[in-house]
């Protein structure tokens, strides 16, 4: 089924969107001239397909639930925000704060990501086939952020439990984030990531960085560390 | 015991050299919860002139008197509408138990207001006992989900707090146990301080976006909230109406916050008062006054506060700490376990230790169980109920048959401070400091 959104609402497909008739078995969607327009794609619940032929705006597939999006374009600020699981594509680039807080799901984007990618994720893996800007991954608390192009400045800052991965050069790391060995569980994460998105990379390419956990109570002998 | 004809410094009074030798031997600042304990000008330097000649009041115990009110109409296809103009303020489950969230649920579901959630996420207690429950989307985003928003009755974008604007929150290590930590997706005993900016928009024409993007998913139903914290309320106020917000929260600095930096309780933000009066001004300057709902909170105590505040041009208040000390927050009881705490009843501030007395602000299953949820409920319906009858005693007073009705005209001030601040005579003059007259 196409949507064009030069023709109908965007709230009137995002509505149609969100509440999928089960019975009935067209799963598979496509929005014409999204013309950067926000939030398309917000809010869905469903095992459904929908390709976006063009540029978004802000929070497209913010907080998606189980669909699978794909975007034939660049996407605005915040891409898959707080996604709950599903999976995202962007074929072009991302704009800042992608997949932030995201719980889980899979976002990849095949150009660059701007600034804060992935800040305050909660579970969500985001492949990055370009590079990041500053202070990606800031106060990340869970799941991993994949890079095969270069970080910027301050990756990882105050970061929790989450986990990253370059390929490229890091600029500098933020505060409490530090290089950790690329062990045996690191490189089988990364291959079983890589397996389920059809991504042919070795592990063993990249290095892998993380909490060093110093911060994560506030002791006064630190307080330099910010 | 202090002997007669000493003489104290003004400058450095025994609590100030007391925190002198304490940051001397320390080397950190004092964390601690609630609000600010230093006097500032507010609801009390405020009365109503009454009925007189010129005014005729109404029947106390026979003719009616509405309370009720509806919140957020401007956009969302279900405002709320609540039955009093007194809600309860964001608590989050972390700071406070799940007793105390489960009773203050239960309270004011009694009363047909409704209570918010906090920096933590949504508790199936909190959502099971709240009639109307009003879903926080803060910076950290802990526990943030759609299938929570599209259970909300309305969704609460927090910009700021009046304890601590333009600060995050935080919780310490030993209130973070385990499913505290699960709901924030963070590990158990961390100290763990929120970001005090939301990671995907920055500045109001971002968060009409991002509103946008709320509306989209939860089919425009949900009346969005923007709260602030006083600071430069006038443009606070102008910019939170721009970027779409169906109803302003306002909090002044003496809100209370379960832990932050005593320096930042105490010396950022602005009393209740003055800000109020700046939300008013922009609201009706925009043309927007009780189009887009003002719900003011921060230091609200008594019915008489109430009254006052909608009388200043609010269309409902919020209580956080008096809704506490309604469920026994500094209540004369477990007296030992408040000294442990090197404090006592009425003094305590140590929502931040997790070892409250009482069972309200703690996550110790032995001090929990000194909460009740169903007298703490009780309770706190007792104390709405108190409120809601003093309201209407001033509403009625000044000839008001709906107590959104009460208006500026019926207040004057006892001090110069508070003239100024909230724009209405000094008591017995035609005086209001720093206003003239348009010619």
């Amino acid at each position: 089924m196409n949507f064009d959104l030069n023709k109908k609402k965007l709230t009137d497909i995002n509505k149609y969107l969100q509440n999928i008739d089960r019975k009935s078995n067209v799963r598979k969607f496509k929005i014409e001239n999204p013309s950067g327009h926000h939030a398309i794609c917000a809010g869905l619940k469903d095992d459904i397909d929908v390709t976006i032929n063009g540029h978004t705006g802000y929070y497209c597939a913010g907080m998606n639930q189980k669909a699978s999006v794909t975007v034939n374009g660049n996407v605005g600020t915040g891409v898959a925000e707080n996604m709950m699981s599903g999976k995202v594509f962007v074929k072009g680039n991302a704009s800042q704060s992608a997949g932030a807080t995201g719980h889980g799901g899979n976002l990849v984007i095949e150009g660059d990501a701007s600034s804060r990618c992935g800040i305050s994720m909660k579970g969500i893996n985001i492949i990055v086939k370009g590079s990041v800007g500053h202070m990606s991954a800031f106060m990340a608390q869970k799941g991993n952020l994949i890079i095969f192009g270069d970080a910027d400045e301050d990756l990882g800052d105050s970061i929790y439990e989450a986990k990253i991965f370059v390929k490229g050069k890091v600029k500098s790391l933020g505060a409490d984030c530090v290089e950790k060995k690329m062990d045996e569980k690191s490189i089988n994460e990364l291959k079983k990531i890589f397996k389920e998105l059809n991504i042919s990379e070795n592990p063993q390419n990249f290095k892998r960085y993380g909490s060093a956990r110093k911060l994560y109570n506030f002791k006064i002998d630190n307080a330099g560390a910010y | 015991m202090k002997k007669k004809g000493l003489k104290e410094f003004k400058t450095f009074p025994q609590s100030t050299i007391n925190e002198i030798q304490r940051a001397a031997k320390e080397g950190i600042y004092q964390i601690r919860g609630l609000g600010a304990k230093r006097k500032v000008p507010d609801f009390d330097d405020l009365v109503f002139l009454g009925a007189s000649m010129s005014r005729y009041p109404l029947e106390g115990y026979r003719e009616k008197c509405n309370t009720s009110v509806v919140l957020g109409d401007r956009f969302a296809k279900k405002p709320l509408k609540l039955d009093i103009p007194i809600t309860i303020a964001g608590m989050s489950f972390g700071a406070l138990g799940a007793n105390a969230k489960d009773a203050l649920g239960r309270g004011a579901s009694s009363m047909g207001t409704s209570t918010t959630t906090g920096d933590g996420g949504m508790t199936k207690e909190e959502r099971g006992s709240s009639k109307y429950l009003v879903y926080q989307l803060l910076p950290s985003r802990y526990g943030m989900n759609p299938d929570d928003l599209r259970k909300a009755d309305a969704i609460e974008v927090v910009v700021g707090q009046g304890a601590k604007p333009g600060g995050g929150g935080m919780l310490l290590g030993q209130k973070i146990n385990k499913r505290v930590a699960g709901m924030r997706t963070l590990p158990e005993g961390i100290d763990q301080r929120s970001a005090c900016r939301h990671p995907d928009w920055t500045g109001p024409d971002d968060l009409e976006i991002k509103i946008q993007e709320l509306r989209e998913i939860t089919n425009w139903e949900k009346p969005i909230y923007i709260k602030v914290g006083a600071a430069r309320s006038y443009y606070d106020t102008a910019l939170a109406v721009k970027a779409g917000a169906d109803v302003v929260v306002l909090d002044g600095m003496q809100g209370g916050t379960a832990a932050t930096q005593d320096v930042f309780i105490e010396h950022v933000g602005i009393p209740t008062l003055g800000a109020l009066k700046e939300a008013v001004d922009a609201l009706k300057e925009l043309n927007m006054h009780r189009k887009v709902q003002l719900i003011v909170s921060g230091g609200i105590r008594t019915g008489a506060d109430v009254a006052k505040a909608l009388a200043m041009g609010a269309d409902a208040v919020s209580i956080g700490s008096a809704a506490m000390m309604a469920l026994n927050c500094n209540a004369n009881l477990y007296r030992k376990d408040y000294e442990k705490l090197g404090t006592e009843p009425g003094y305590c501030h140590h929502c931040h230790t997790g070892r409250c007395p009482v069972g309200v602000a703690t996550q110790d299953p032995k001090l929990e169980k000194r909460l009740d949820p169903k007298e703490g409920g009780r309770q706190l319906k007792n104390y709405l109920t108190t409120l809601t009858l003093e309201l209407q005693t001033l509403a009625r007073a000044n000839g008001k048959s709906d107590v959104r009705n009460l208006e500026p005209e019926d207040l004057v001030a006892l001090t110069v401070e508070a003239a100024a601040m909230a724009r209405v005579p000094l008591a017995g003059t035609n005086w209001i400091p720093g206003f003239k007259e348009k010619d």
